[in-house]
């Protein structure tokens, strides 16, 4: 197969890519004529893009989305490859569930789909998940996912043993006992709407006791989600002095403030909160000086019954794999915080690069993921039109730019965007 | 009125506010004359449904329904459908299937009226949610200075106490600062909201600076479980801290009015003195609910004549 004439990102001019055997063959121009051929002429072609913090909810929470609705919507968003989170029912702790996520994804077989372990038996913060025979299963990573490990004790030795298999803790950071309840961030909009805020600090707080293990330990370590100013200076600092700290953050809140809420649309709940506009910031400060290596989505699909009650009682989460490419490709790269290459680095190469994962890079011998992008293309939000399950998304409406149009995994085209 | 519900003051315009006291006040006349049988809402229903504890509202807008002529059912969703997991959005439906004029919510999450009101097309009257707003109680209060002073505007409010956890101190700033009033609040530092000051409340740095030349001096209850919580040590020092008393009123106006949403702890947010004495609303304020609660209930519901 050849993509004829397609841009490719950070670099000049115009190329035909040749891919064979699921990889690319060649990088070049006037290639010969194959078989099958893609029309690149108005498209950039990106490394297949990778998000490596998504939930799938199969296996226990099928009615909000299953391996293969979430991984057509990780196609329809550009995505080659994701990594999901534990919190299914049963747990991802053991290795049963981590071959079950694998097999699933393997009759789907539209993405590569990449488990993530629980660090402790049932997200429990008690005993140390099966971490080896995980790992042996197929885990690319660990995390607790949604919660802290509430142990400071127990999370060293899991960093420890964890590092034995070459596996990275992913650290949801958040203080349970100074949020408390809350469902927004502390500040004017929690006080206007009389919702529970909870504090930066209950974010930051276990920001700074991962970095501390981090830095003690001589281990790395990864943040998840950053939402705060105070905590990305936090990572600032430490990476500052040699600390091993990676750090990732969602569209949510380099885009949106906790102004939002003020609707009461269950939509805008998410964990972390949003925040104030400082915050977002910040949060685009820290992606511009590489502070914050990647951008994930934190895909939280969930149906319309969990949703469409009072927002106390409202599921946390954004359904996120369908309007990432668009809202970081219009909010950052448009309004000038990051280069196109810039946003490539934190959606397909820092994220195989921190997890170790095979891609994130479109180069000659390398593998076939590549999601073929129209950057020119305006479109609006529209959640119903999601083939993910969870419709649950704040940016109905919101006109962005940057369309996909084909994403292709290990060579074979697994979406290609309808025409109408 | 032109709007559909009254889901509380941070919607209403000032003019609204005003239509509200002043029909109040012509209820709150017939009231003292005992009349309790009036036609404004013959042949409408009112339903109060509350997902909270509640004797002195619920009471006071069942009665302020019944003296208007209108039907009221009571659904007490401890012991409804509620407690068979039905949601709030399908009882709602439910409510309006029935042909409901008007239902009267409270409900411990902050919102939910507003939820039912996008669900519904009966009138939605906020009744207390959450941390939210409680727009009745905040009429109320500003129907008992107005009766009492002819005026809200220039009025100087101090508000002490769990200014954090009470829709009361969020819908009296509201109400009063529409309408001119200036609303000092001072409360332990656990007990005071993030951004309030932003909300046009003038925060006091002591009690006897939110009190100094004050016109009304409202206590707000204090949940025993805010204590349990680590909010404050013990009740015997936050009244010595926080609470009003004889000594605190005399930074006050001379004969400045003393009020509290009620029920109260006695000796801890007012001494017994004070509740009891000559300058004390806290009764007033029980006949201007019902008042106000009819004057909310007929202008929601009046037809209008072109």
């Amino acid at each position: 197969m050849i993509v004829r004439d397609v841009e490719i990102v950070g670099r000049e001019g115009r190329y035909d890519i040749e891919i064979q055997g699921g990889r690319i063959a060649r990088i070049g121009s006037g290639l010969p004529a194959a078989s099958k051929e893609i029309d690149g002429r108005g498209l950039t072609a990106f490394a297949g893009l990778i998000d490596m913090h998504v939930h799938l909810r199969e296996p226990g929470f099928e009615k909000k989305e299953t391996i293969e609705s979430g991984a057509r919507a990780a196609v329809r968003g550009g995505f080659t490859q994701i990594c999901c989170m534990p919190n299914t029912k049963p747990v991802c702790d053991n290795k049963v569930v981590v071959s079950y996520i694998k097999m699933r994804a393997a009759e789907v077989g539209l993405c590569k789909i990449r488990p993530i372990g629980a660090i402790t038996e049932g997200q429990e913060g008690k005993n140390l998940a099966a971490i080896g025979a995980m790992k042996a299963a197929g885990a690319v990573a660990l995390s607790e996912d949604g919660k802290s490990v509430a142990s400071t004790g127990l999370m060293a030795n899991a960093m420890m043993y964890a590092s034995d298999f070459g596996l990275k803790c992913l650290c949801h950071c958040e203080d349970a006992s100074l949020v408390d309840g809350g469902v927004v961030n502390d500040g004017y909009y929690s006080t206007l709407t009389g919702l529970k805020g909870s504090i930066r600090a209950a974010e930051d707080a276990m920001i700074a006791r991962e970095i501390c293990l981090a830095e003690s330990l001589g281990l790395p370590v990864h943040i998840c989600h950053v939402s705060t100013y105070s905590g990305v200076q936090l990572i600032r600092e430490a990476k500052a002095r040699g600390v091993r700290v990676t750090a990732e953050t969602c569209p949510h809140y380099f885009t949106l403030t906790d102004a939002a809420i003020a609707s009461f649309d269950t939509n805008t709940k998410v964990n972390p909160p949003l925040r104030e506009e400082k915050d977002r910031r910040a949060v685009v400060e820290g992606l511009k000086d590489g502070t914050i290596d990647c951008i994930v989505t934190d895909h939280a699909p969930h149906h319309a019954d969990d949703k469409n009650v009072e927002y106390n009682f409202a599921a946390f989460g954004i359904s996120g794999l369908e309007t990432s490419f668009a809202l970081s490709y219009t909010k950052l790269v448009r309004e000038g915080a990051l280069t196109l290459a810039q946003l490539a680095e934190k959606m397909s190469t820092a994220p195989a690069a921190i997890l170790g994962l095979e891609g994130g890079k479109l180069e000659e011998g390398g593998v076939a993921d590549l999601t073929l992008i129209d950057l020119n293309e305006k479109w609006k939000i529209d959640p119903a039109q999601f083939v993910s399950k969870g419709k649950n998304s704040p940016f109905g409406g919101m006109e962005v730019y940057g369309r996909v149009k084909y994403t292709v995994v290990d060579g074979d085209i697994k979406y290609e965007e309808k025409r109408a | 009125m032109k709007r559909k519900d009254i889901l509380g003051l941070y919607d209403l315009e000032a003019e609204e506010i005003a239509e509200i006291l002043s029909v109040g006040l012509n209820m709150k006349k017939l009231l003292r004359q005992n009349i309790k049988k009036l036609p404004h809402l013959a042949g409408k229903s009112v339903t109060t449904l509350f997902y909270e504890n509640s004797t002195r509202t619920r009471c006071s807008f069942e009665l302020a329904a019944k003296y208007m002529g209108a039907h009221v059912v009571a659904v007490e969703a401890d012991r409804s459908s509620v407690q068979k997991g039905e949601t709030l959005v399908d009882t709602g439906k439910t409510l309006d299937a029935m042909k409901c004029d008007v239902i009267v919510i409270r409900h411990p999450a902050g919102g939910a009226p507003k939820l039912l009101s996008k669900t519904v097309s009966a009138h939605v009257v906020n009744a207390g949610d959450g941390m939210n707003e409680h727009p009745s109680q905040a009429l109320l209060d500003m129907l008992t200075m107005q009766e009492n002073f002819g005026r809200i505007a220039g009025l100087k409010v101090a508000i002490l106490g769990d200014v954090s956890h009470s829709r009361v101190a969020k819908s009296n700033l509201y109400g009063l600062s529409k309408l001119g009033a200036e609303v000092r609040m001072y409360a332990p530092r656990t007990l005071l909201p993030s951004g309030i000051g932003r909300m046009g409340a003038k925060i006091c740095s002591s009690r006897e600076e939110a009190v100094d030349g004050a016109d009304v001096v409202m206590g707000l209850r204090i949940q025993l479980e805010r204590q349990h919580a680590g909010n404050f040590p013990s009740l015997g020092e936050y009244a010595a801290y926080y609470g009003v008393n004889e000594g605190l009123m005399r930074y006050a106006k001379a004969g400045a009015l003393v009020m509290h949403p009620g029920p109260v702890n006695r000796g801890v947010e007012l001494t017994s003195a004070l509740i009891d004495g000559d300058t004390s609303r806290i009764e007033a304020q029980v006949l201007s609910g019902i008042a106000v609660r009819m004057a909310m209930l007929f202008l929601l519901t009046k037809e209008e004549i072109a």
